[in-house]
């Protein structure tokens, strides 16, 4: 089970360690600075790192490694997964998981440590437990207990621990009982330089606020539940139910909670609700090559894309460029040679474009790199999938509580290939 | 105001004022000191100075401050454990609480006190405890067992804590259930034949119940539990699939994973015409693409397995090639892992697209990455025919980018296509040769040379290309240098007249030049070669070479049959058994598929407990032995490596890792054992036959009537198998060899018969044995002492000795064998029946023997069934007694004669057999009892094989 864990910030320094079994040095940190160091960006630090004692499984999260340490044979997944849970409380918390932030709450963040984990086994790991027993810090409570020396302990025990519905606190109470559900949908796309599409698929999730009084039981119907082949559910789902009839019935947990994931595979069809034209040409024997890349809305069901943002990686060999874009701001860094235009809302009646020139470094041969495009948007009040929910009805409580459900659709790896033409192997095709 | 303040301040005289509030009359100021202690400790100041004072606020009623005090507590105790006695009241008191709640805060801080002193104190509160009306409490209760046991061992098991444990699998709440088999789990790690997570039908379906009610994490522990179980039949592990599957959903993918792995192995029993196996395969692929749109480090694990599940059962996933498809925003990790999946998938339907994704690769900026990108796209040529031509054409215009590693990858890739698809290709030639000043790299230098020397007689120049990597040939590495040997020898005996000189050059450079031993009898072979016989110089080194496969980047299938039992942990991500990198990985348990049972379908990994019976599904259950107990302790043997210790019977069960006496040759035998991996798969454990896909008629005339004189003259003597070839003369050269194994007169006899289907006279015969379980080793020399010419055949008989060097094989009685002649020398490897080893004097003395059964754990006791099998109890004792198999009582209880039996091994251990024999019933069961269970599966051949014959 898991025996430790280290904190480790993108400096390289161990700034928190915790341990659940006997205590294991941080010198066996030194493997994962080893393979930090080799790693050529922060995100490529292999997640399972093997010691002659020890195994090291990290994620990254917010700029912070989290690093656990097993001494036996665990599920490598069951340590992610856990972390990743640690990761989320602390920002359920804390608001932010910053260094700082953990720094500043160090009391706090031991106490959860120790609730999450007994001898290595996952304790209470629900948010909802979780806060029962230790009381996320608010600037008045941290007053209260500086002055007072009191502590966030809770004062009670976690009686949710012993009930059936171990993700529902008990004794809910509100004033205003309400549910909100969010439609979150990510899509992911790789289109080729002819504007194919290679892959999309979609990621989606159904996030929930429910504050509701007492043991309400919630069922939730689609329009549509036949998109939702591929479905990951919050442990309240009852599955039988859902198998049989395809509908959601839950004892929601109190508070915010992902009440489903789901993936639509590019088999189903994805619409693409964004085009990009490009074209960049470098003339040979000259320093100076063309850029032109022109933006439109496909397939969007009537909703406009907004917050669009551009970024691409350009070849090293580019020293410079000067662009024109005909709406929002552009900006290109010659250091990293990244460029990036924030292009804001697109009208689909005057469409946005970025066209000008580049200059390449004195002698450079014809770059021979091929950059990406990567695009990111927001469409407002739409899912991309067309799912949609059908309707939401609570049993169990007497009281009407206030329903609401949002869609947004955003980009998650949204990018285009293939920006440079005129490879000399390409041609030959 | 913040807690980052305690990290600077510290005042001066603190302790003095926290100790006399603790010691205050008021309750309120009390707790008010507890947690500024608390508050003090959680930042790193060192309060223990008021370990006494703080213990003594212990008992109170305020939940609050009791929390407190044990939070300082476990901090504290070991560093203090005279005074932490002083605690162990208010725990046993707070057992008794009415609360269940405090009940269980204390048995939970108790587990975290780790002082010996105190753990024996502990005992009786934690027994209540375990018994507990609360379920909060066993819960609880239950992980401090394991907690016990980390600290101390031996205290828990003395104190029955474990079968109380067990019995908390059948508790009614889930959550205590899942909680037993966690902490089971963790302390079955440690004890590696204690049985601990038996498990039985009802157990199961106890442990399925709780599978739908517990935590997320709850449910990891009980999958992973359920996937060391073997079920009855087809029947069973459908039921238990169809009630796993729910689990694919679960928002959790260490759940998911985990129930994969479940899946991936009970499916391994279905019958594959059940609509039900379909099904269950269509409901694999969602989930396990759903994993690949998490976070960047559960992809790579979850990559890690996919990769092995693709390699199991390719079905699953060839439609999903797209999810592979590297994002550019993906780590390296990632984008490496889905190049190798997305070759393992790629077929002649998505070739098309497949190659296009991987010429975009090959122009990323990551060296690695685009590296491996080219030589995917080899890969894809060797794998897919049909795309053959395209990947030559795509490899040719990443040359033509001349970025450096880029066109050092593509020459060592095009060398293997080759090789694969000779005579087709070779026109690129010339436009590799154009990049010959650029290669740098010792592979990219030997693989182009290898193409020149190959192709030399098209190439018009080679003699000068070959000249100038010549040039340098001191600063070249080893590879280089013999491949440039190779190579010029070559090019010599293509066109001998141009270039004499040259080979004259490079066979001094290789022989007078050089002190690498490797490089000088290279030169020294070629050069006694050219000089002797040119022709036959010409018939070796332009021999026609076999075709590569794409099979060779392949896990070995046993291999790979445990670490699909293994999905979801370390091992899957290395890709190696747990033995082989787990601490303490003595104790690792080797794992198989099931076998697929009830239906008359061909079973795919035989298992012996069934194979011998065919398909009945309540025969014996298969004993899965474990490697590195008692006999590894005996015998003080290195762990064979990458090997499951269930039977596997194969001609090509040589392991590679213990080859030390057998030098060069063995890559063609490799490549043998590569290319037809499927031939071993076939049979199942036949009784005691050796190498049983070769069971070519035996050796001549002679050694049938050898036998017949044995056999004869002891009617009732030792069980010698019939012999059995092998190796094959195809394999060897023209000399085959058969044979068997026999005990005579005490003596173990290895009963070879040589004959020369060669043309030429064989001379200079030598044999020598790879180490071996127990030790057998030649006694004397081969003795062929006359030549043995063409068509000849001769019998010998090789006396063998059991003091050679020991080192545990797979299966047990595997034996490596190394034949010289005059012409090479030749490996094959065969089994011995265990018989050979059975000595005279293994009669137990009756009340030794009772001693001893009792003695040995039950967990060592392995039953057989033996079937068909029509003697009657004396005569079987008869049968056995020959191969020193002795009765030493017998026993009729209710018309079943029950035989019981001692056989000594000729390294001492000593095997007890119990023999069922009912009249009228052709099929006896056999119980075998052994300190070192291994041998147990071989004895039973034995049995079975002496019985019937």
């Amino acid at each position: 089970m898991i025996h430790s864990l280290f904190l480790v910030n993108s400096s390289g320094d161990i700034f928190l360690e915790k341990h659940w079994k006997s205590v294991v040095s941080r010198s066996v940190c030194d493997y994962f600075f080893e393979a930090q160091e080799r790693a050529s960006e922060p995100e490529n630090v292999p997640p399972v790192i093997p010691t002659p004692h020890h195994y090291l499984i990290s994620v990254l999260r917010h700029r912070i490694y989290f690093v656990a340490v097993i001494q036996s044979e665990v599920p490598p997944l069951f340590v992610i997964e856990f972390l990743h849970r640690v990761v989320d409380t602390f920002q359920d918390y804390f608001g932010v998981c910053t260094e700082a932030a953990i720094k500043d709450n160090v009391v706090v963040v031991y106490e959860l440590l120790e609730e999450m984990l007994d001898n290595g086994f996952p304790l209470a790991t629900e948010s909802n437990i979780l806060k029962e027993l230790i009381k996320p810090p608010t600037i008045l409570r941290t007053v209260v207990n500086t002055i007072t020396g009191s502590t966030n302990v809770g004062e009670q025990l976690p009686t949710g621990q012993l009930s059936v519905v171990p993700w529902r606190r008990t004794g809910v109470k509100y004033t205003n009982n309400e549910a909100y559900f969010d439609v979150v949908e990510e899509i992911d796309a790789i289109i080729d330089k002819s504007g194919s599409t290679i892959t999309a698929e979609i990621q989606g999730v159904i996030d929930a606020c429910v504050k509701l009084t007492g043991m309400p039981d919630l069922t939730l119907s689609f329009m549509n539940p036949r998109l939702l082949d591929d479905v990951s559910f919050h442990p309240c789902v009852r599955f039988k139910r859902w198998e049989a009839e395809r509908i959601l019935s839950f004892i929601p947990p109190d508070g915010n909670f992902r009440l489903l994931s789901y993936h639509v595979s590019c088999q189903n069809l994805v619409a693409i609700p964004v085009y990009v034209k490009h074209n960049i040409t470098f003339r040979e024997g000259s320093s100076q090559g063309r850029f032109e890349l022109t933006l439109g809305p496909k397939q969007t069901m009537g909703k406009g894309l907004e917050a669009v943002l551009i970024s691409s990686q350009l070849p090293r060999g580019v020293l410079n460029t000067n662009l024109n874009p005909s709406q929002g701001t552009y900006n290109f860094d010659p250091v990293t040679k990244l460029l990036s235009w924030d292009v804001g809302k697109i009208n689909p009646q005057k469409l946005p474009s970025l066209k000008g020139s580049m200059s390449l470094q004195a002698g450079a041969s014809k770059p021979d790199e091929n950059p990406t495009i990567n695009i990111q948007f927001k469409i407002q009040q739409s899912a991309l999938s067309g799912l949609k929910v059908n309707r939401l009805d609570m049993y169990g409580e007497k009281y009407k509580p206030f329903k609401g459900i949002k869609y947004m659709t955003k980009a998650g790896k949204f990018q285009t290939k293939g920006l440079l033409r005129g490879r000399a192997w390409d041609l030959k095709n | 105001m913040t807690d980052s303040k305690y990290f600077t301040t510290t005042k001066k005289g603190e302790i003095f004022e926290l100790k006399a509030e603790l010691n205050s009359d008021k309750k309120e100021k009390k707790k008010e000191a507890v947690k500024k202690v608390i508050a003090s400790m959680t930042v790193g100041k060192d309060v223990s100075a008021l370990f006494p004072d703080v213990v003594n606020c212990m008992q109170t009623d305020n939940l609050e401050l009791k929390k407190l005090v044990y939070l300082y507590l476990m901090n504290y105790a070991k560093s203090q454990p005279d005074m932490a006695i002083m605690a162990v009241n208010t725990f046993v008191k707070d057992c008794e609480d009415p609360n269940p709640l405090i009940r269980a805060l204390a048995v939970r801080t108790m587990g975290c006190i780790r002082v010996d002193k105190i753990t024996e104190y502990l005992c009786e509160p934690l027994r209540k405890c375990l018994k507990d009306e609360d379920p909060y409490v066993r819960k609880t209760a239950a992980v401090c067992v394991a907690k016990l046991h980390d600290i101390n061992a031996q205290l828990v098991e003395d104190q029955g804590f474990l079968d109380t444990l067990k019995d908390l699998i059948s508790d009614s709440n889930p959550m205590v259930v899942a909680n037993a088999v966690a902490a089971l789990s963790e302390i079955a790690e440690s004890h590696p034949n204690s049985n601990l997570l038996d498990l039985n039908p009802q157990s199961i379906n106890k442990l399925l119940t709780a599978l739908n009610e517990c935590t997320e994490w709850g449910q990891i522990f009980i999958l992973d539990c359920l996937a060391n179980y073997t079920p009855r039949d087809d029947r069973e592990s459908q039921s238990i699939c169809e009630r796993v599957t729910p689990r694919l959903s679960h928002a959790n993918s260490a759940v998911v994973l985990s129930a994969v792995k479940v899946l991936m192995k009970f499916m391994e029993m279905l019958p594959k015409d059940l609509d039900y196996y379909g099904t269950l395969l269509k409901k694999l692929a969602p989930p396990l693409v759903t994993l690949l749109s998490a976070e960047p480090e559960l992809q790579y694990v979850a990559l890690r397995n996919i990769n092995l599940i693709v390699q199991k059962r390719p079905e699953i996933l060839k439609h999903e090639m797209k999810v592979f498809f590297v994002k550019y925003n993906d780590p390296i990790y990632v984008k490496l892992e889905k190049l190798d999946i997305m070759i393992r998938l790629a077929s002649q339907a998505n070739i098309a697209q497949v190659l296009a994704e991987l010429k975009e690769y090959a122009t990323e900026v990551d060296v690695d990455f685009v590296r491996k990108a080219v030589r995917a796209i080899g890969r894809c040529a060797i794998k897919v025919e049909q795309s053959a031509e395209r990947c030559v054409s795509t490899l040719l215009d990443l040359i033509q980018t001349k970025v450096n590693y880029v066109v050092q990858e593509a020459i060592v890739v095009i060398k293997d296509i080759f090789r694969k698809y000779p005579n087709k290709y070779e026109s690129v030639i010339a436009t590799l040769c154009e990049n010959l000043d650029s290669l740098d790299e010792p592979e990219a230098r030997a693989a182009m040379i290898w193409i020149v020397g190959e192709y030399a007689e098209r190439i018009d120049n080679a003699d000068e290309l070959l000249e100038s990597f010549l040039e340098g040939f001191h600063d070249e590495s080893t590879q280089v240098q013999l491949q440039l040997l190779t190579a010029i020898v070559k090019l010599f005996l293509k066109k001998p007249t141009e270039t004499q000189e040259l080979v004259q050059q490079v066979l001094s450079l290789a022989t007078q030049d050089s002190d690498n031993p490797d490089l000088r009898d290279r030169g020294y072979i070629y050069w006694r070669l050219l000089s002797t016989d040119p022709v036959a110089a010409k018939e070796v080194v332009l021999a026609e070479k076999p075709l590569i496969s794409e099979e060779t980047d392949l896990i070995e299938p046993t291999l790979l049959e445990e670490l699909i039992c293994h999905i979801g942990t370390l091992a899957s991500v290395y890709h190696k058994p747990p033995s082989a990198f787990v601490e303490g990985s003595r104790g690792v348990m080797h794992k198989r598929l099931p076998a697929r049972t009830g239906s008359g379908e061909g079973t795919e990994c035989p298992d012996v407990g069934n194979a011998a019976g065919g398909s009945a599904p309540e025969a014996a259950p298969s004993i899965i032995p474990s490697q590195g107990d008692l006999l590894g302790d005996l015998l003080n043997l290195d762990l064979a490596p990458p090997t499951t210790t269930g039977p596997t019977p194969s001609t090509s069960g040589m392991q590679m890792g213990g080859m030390d006496l057998l030098g060069g040759g063995l890559e063609s035998l490799l490549f043998n054992m590569v290319s037809h991996p499927k031939m071993g798969a076939g049979f199942g454990a036949a009784p005691a036959v050796m190498p049983a896909s070769l069971n070519a008629p035996v050796g001549g005339g002679l050694g049938d009537l050898f036998d017949l004189g044995g056999g004869v003259g002891m009617p009732m003597g030792a069980y010698i198998p019939p012999k059995t070839v092998w190796l094959p003369a195809m394999k060897a050269k023209g000399l085959e060899i058969s044979g068997t194994f026999a005990r005579r007169a005490g003596v173990i006899q290895m009963e070879l018969v040589l004959t020369n289907k060669a043309m030429s006279v064989m001379t200079d015969f030598a044999i020598q044995f790879n180490r071996n379980s127990f030790g057998l080793a030649p006694a004397g020399p081969l003795q062929v002492l006359t030549p043995l010419g063409p068509n000849q055949t001769i019998e010998v008989s090789l006396p063998l000795s059991t003091v050679g060097p020991v080192m545990k094989m797979d299966p047990l009685n595997n034996l490596q064998v190394a034949v010289k002649n005059n012409i090479d020398v030749f490996y094959f490897s065969c089994q011995y029946p265990i018989s050979m080893l059975f000595v005279e004097d293994g009669k137990m003395e009756r009340q030794v023997f009772l001693a001893t059964w009792k003695d040995i754990p039950n967990d060592n006791e392995s039953q057989f069934q033996i079937q068909d099998c029509h003697l009657n109890s004396e005569a079987a004792s008869n049968k056995l007694q020959g191969s020193n198999i002795f009765t030493i009582a017998k026993r009729t209880v209710e018309g079943q004669d029950m035989l019981y039996m001692s056989i000594k091994l000729s390294n001492g251990i000593w095997v007890l057999a119990e023999l069922k024999v009912q009249a009228g019933n052709p099929n006896y069961t056999i119980s075998l009892k052994c300190r070192a269970p291994e041998v147990s599966q071989c004895v039973f051949q034995c049995y079975e094989a002496v019985l019937k014959n």
